[in-house]
């Protein structure tokens, strides 16, 4: 019985995975927008402020930090609203799996096509950016963890506001404190690396905040969305 | 009362924004049954749909499976009952066989019966590869509808089931609910249609008195 009952949890999170993968790959060039807007905004970033590769490793980490975390933040508004709409949220709801699982498969297909992306771009635009060497590895690592915080409190921003008309703003709003601390110890880990320091303290945050988003985010959002619903 | 029943009512009620929307709503599904909840527009029939899923909380009363409130037994309650709503959670970016694979997939029990045979027996064959949104709504309704072949569970709770579904498709959905009755299910769905069910029962939700508030 028990055995039987793991099983149809872990198909749960299986399913609902595939299928938010599956459509992202049929809406390629909305899901692709975050992306986009991620490396446009960082190509502008030299001709707006300085071309001089002196100036411009300074604000480099942050930079590409501060890009990442918009880019994530526009395409958090639309993880539940489509599937609230067409009712494929309520049918989530009465599953009798544990609602985190199911969350969770959304949650991780949202980031291996938003953050992960991300992730994997932002060596280029380290290039770009004049960033120093020594700080390609502790920017990939650090937005690595950073993004799946992101998408995981994001996503209880976007719980709780599914069921608004116009939830954008006030989910910037919900979500940005809890944005701040990845941010600080993402910067840091690139800035102590430039520096010479040892980077791994702050990266060790950074993974203990991932750790503690993964346990407690889905169980928050699932909340959230119960309490949504019953409106 | 010698047999437990499949699902009982008792004085359910339901506020909305402070105002009562319908109470003491009491009956009782056994094992066979076939329930039609009746009612003007706005009377509430969705709203006590949603109640019996558990998705909403009722403000007053409580809901009975197999003799336990539904709150007590959650897991073996919404394992055993399937319910599709007004809108037919067809995403369409997905094929209609796309569709109806996940929905299999995160709903509890299922049959044998594939996927593809069960929207061949909808009418969807040579639609199954099609994006949904080429399809119409009726089609999304069908896909919807085809979870019904392929489920296990003996509780269906049909939000009306059969708009925008042309003559052939409500014929064919009601022999479905039929010989789903006969296999010793039970059917819960509001509609305003007609229906030439045998053994058809009737509830008529009235709009609250406001005796109390």
């Amino acid at each position: 019985m028990a055995s039987q009952a793991a099983r149809k949890m872990d198909s749960g999170f299986a399913a609902w995975l595939r299928r938010d993968l599956l459509l992202a790959y049929r809406r390629s060039g909305e899901v692709a927008s975050p992306v986009i807007f991620f490396i446009m905004v960082s190509t502008l970033i030299p001709l707006g402020l300085t071309p001089e590769a002196a100036q411009l490793e300074k604000v480099a980490a942050g930079m590409i930090w501060v890009m990442a975390l918009l880019a994530t933040l526009l395409s958090m508004d639309g993880l539940f609203t489509s599937d609230y709409q067409d009712g494929s949220l309520e049918q989530m709801l009465i599953t009798p799996q544990l609602l985190p699982l199911p969350l969770l498969g959304k949650i991780t297909a949202h980031w291996l096509t938003t953050g992960l992306p991300l992730t994997l771009v932002s060596p280029l635009l380290g290039l770009m950016l004049s960033l120093p060497s020594v700080g390609y590895l502790p920017l990939v690592c650090s937005l690595a963890l950073g993004t799946v915080c992101l998408s995981l409190v994001g996503a209880v921003g976007a719980a709780l506001t599914v069921s608004l008309r116009k939830g954008g703003l006030l989910l910037s709003l919900l979500v940005m404190p809890f944005y701040m601390p990845v941010i600080i110890f993402g910067t840091a880990t690139v800035s102590y690396a430039v520096d010479g320091l040892n980077w791994l303290p702050p990266l060790a945050i950074l993974g203990a905040m991932f750790a503690a988003s993964v346990a407690l985010c889905p169980l928050a959002a699932a909340g959230a969305l119960r309490v949504t619903a019953s409106n | 009362m010698s047999q437990v029943p499949l699902l009982s009512v008792e004085n359910l009620a339901f506020d909305r924004d402070d105002s009562c929307l319908f109470s003491g709503v009491n009956f009782s599904v056994a094992d066979g049954d076939l329930l039609q909840i009746e009612g003007a527009n706005g009377s509430g029939k969705t709203t006590l749909l949603r109640l019996l899923t558990g998705s909403l909380q009722p403000s007053a009363g409580d809901i009975f499976y197999l003799g336990q409130s539904i709150s007590k037994c959650r897991y073996g309650y919404l394992s055993d009952m399937l319910y599709i709503g007004h809108q037919p959670a067809v995403k369409l970016n997905l094929s209609a066989e796309e569709n109806l694979r996940w929905m299999v997939a995160s709903s509890a029990q299922s049959n044998s019966l594939s996927v593809q045979d069960a929207l061949t027996q909808v009418g969807l064959a040579g639609y199954t590869d099609m994006p949904c949104y080429a399809l119409s709504a009726g089609q999304h309704r069908r896909v919807a509808l085809a979870r019904l072949l392929i489920s296990e569970a003996r509780l269906w709770y049909l939000d009306e089931p059969f708009t925008s579904i042309d003559k052939q498709g409500v014929i064919f959905l009601q022999s479905c609910l039929q010989q789903h009755v006969a296999k010793g299910g039970a059917v819960i769905l509001s509609t305003h249609q007609d229906l030439a069910l045998s053994g058809l029962r009737k509830y008529k939700l009235l709009p609250s008195v406001e005796s109390f508030t």
